[in-house]
Formats: structure tokens, sequence, C-alpha cells
């Protein structure tokens, strides 16, 4: 099972996913976020979704979940560079990912936790 | 015609990987091919999950009118669905997931057949066309 790496810039935490996501590794992913916000005490999390080219029910409710979770760690999640198709697909599958923000691109998710007051 | 293993979550990423290949070697577009790849994953997420494993059928098909399109076929032999009706619901749910999967997955694909008893296993065949 490959890990996806967490970074940690400033008070963000940084998550770019660039392997093909299994089951095991999202899991991973949110447990390795959970541990790292209660250490780093990070104000928010960015997940660089570029590289992924299907987010299924099971992905998308996993990201929401780590929406929620770092929300008790009083941090905010934001999902930067989703794919039109995988927008599209999401949609029509029926998921929306609520409770978790959205932006274009890494540059406008920074932005908006920069704004967070 | 392309047969694959179910047996890990490492298989789930190989029946994805492949049917990306197959739907973009037909001719489906960009959104058909994401489509078709979603549907696929939940689907062997399924197999893998609730049959306990099983094997996926990925196969270039020509419809009538001469349009090509991929056809995928599931197969388990794990205990089957008890009520069809109820399965294919959105938000139903055996487990802990949003019960989406094969709801949504019926949604994504043109053509989706279900095949299932009660102790005898589960069939799903899904076809997309490319438009």
């Amino acid at each position: 099972m490959d890990r996806v790496p967490i970074l940690k810039i400033g008070q963000t935490l940084f998550v770019s996913i660039q392997i093909d996501l299994q089951d095991e590794s999202v899991i991973r992913l949110q447990e390795d976020l959970a541990d790292e916000l209660a250490v780093t005490r990070a104000s928010g999390v960015i997940i660089d979704i570029t590289a992924v080219e299907i987010v299924d029910s099971f992905i998308g409710r996993m990201l929401t979940m780590i929406g929620s979770i770092s929300r008790l760690f009083d941090a905010e999640t934001v999902i930067v560079g989703m794919r039109p198709a995988v927008a599209i697909t999401l949609t029509e599958l029926g998921l929306s990912l609520k409770g978790v923000r959205t932006a274009l691109n890494a540059e406008k998710g920074l932005e908006i936790l920069n704004g967070k007051t | 015609m392309d047969k694959v293993p179910i047996r890990s979550g490492d298989d789930v990423v190989r029946v994805r990987q492949q049917v990306r290949t197959a739907a973009a070697e037909n001719g489906l577009s960009l959104v058909d091919q994401t489509k078709l790849v979603t549907a696929a994953s939940e689907l062997a997420r399924n197999t893998l999950v609730h049959g306990g494993g099983g094997v996926a059928q990925i196969e270039a098909v020509k419809s009538p009118t001469g349009r090509a399109g991929v056809r995928l076929h599931f197969t388990d032999e794990g205990p089957g669905i008890t009520d069809i009706g109820l399965a294919l619901t959105d938000g139903w749910t055996s487990g802990t997931g949003l019960g989406l999967g094969l709801s949504g997955a019926r949604r994504l694909v043109d053509e989706f057949e279900l095949d299932s008893k009660p102790g005898a296993g589960t069939s799903v065949m899904v076809v997309k066309w490319s438009r």
C-alpha cells in the first residue's frame, strides 16, 4: 500500500495525492492527517487532487470525513484542483462533498485559509 | 477480452487502470472514460467487500449501429443480494458506506444488468457507449 505524504508549510498541512488511491491508502491518509493536526496544531489543510483521475463514493466520503475531522482540530480543509470530468462524475454519482470547501487551485485554496478569521 | 481477478485493494486499482485503457482505446470521451472508471471502481469494491472477491471482465463491444463501447462484467460467488430493488436504492447501505455505490454506478453507465440470488453470488454487467 502506498502512503500519501503530508507536508507542513507554515500553519497549513499540504497533501498532494499523486498515486492511484486504493481504499487502504485513503484510510491511512485520514489517520495520518488526524495525527499531524494534533501534533502540529495546523489551522488549515489543503488536499490537492489535480492528479486524481477518479473520485468514487468511498474516496468522496473519506474526503468529507477528513473535512469533519480537521474541523474538530479547529482546522479548515480545502480540496483543490478537481478535474472537470471528476466534478461531472461526482455530481452524477450523487456526491456533493458537503461540508468541505473547494478551490480551483492550491493558490486559491491558500487564500481561503489565510482569509480565515 | 481481459480478465482481472479481484482479491485485494491493489486489484481494484488494476481494474480501474485497465478499464481506463479500454475506454480510451474505444473512443470514449474523457468524461465518459471517467464515468466508466468510477462505476468500475464502485463495482470492483462491491465484488471485493461484499462478494469476497471475484473477477472483472473487460471487453470492447460494437452496437448494431456500429458504435464502439466497453462492456464490464463483474462476478463473485459471495452471499448474493437478498433484495435487489433495495440494494439499488440511493442511500440504502448494507454497511458503513453512503449507499451510492450500486445506484451511482448504474447512473454512470448506459446499460446495467444485475443478477443475484441469495447464496448464489452476484453478477453485474455494464456497458458504456462512445458518443
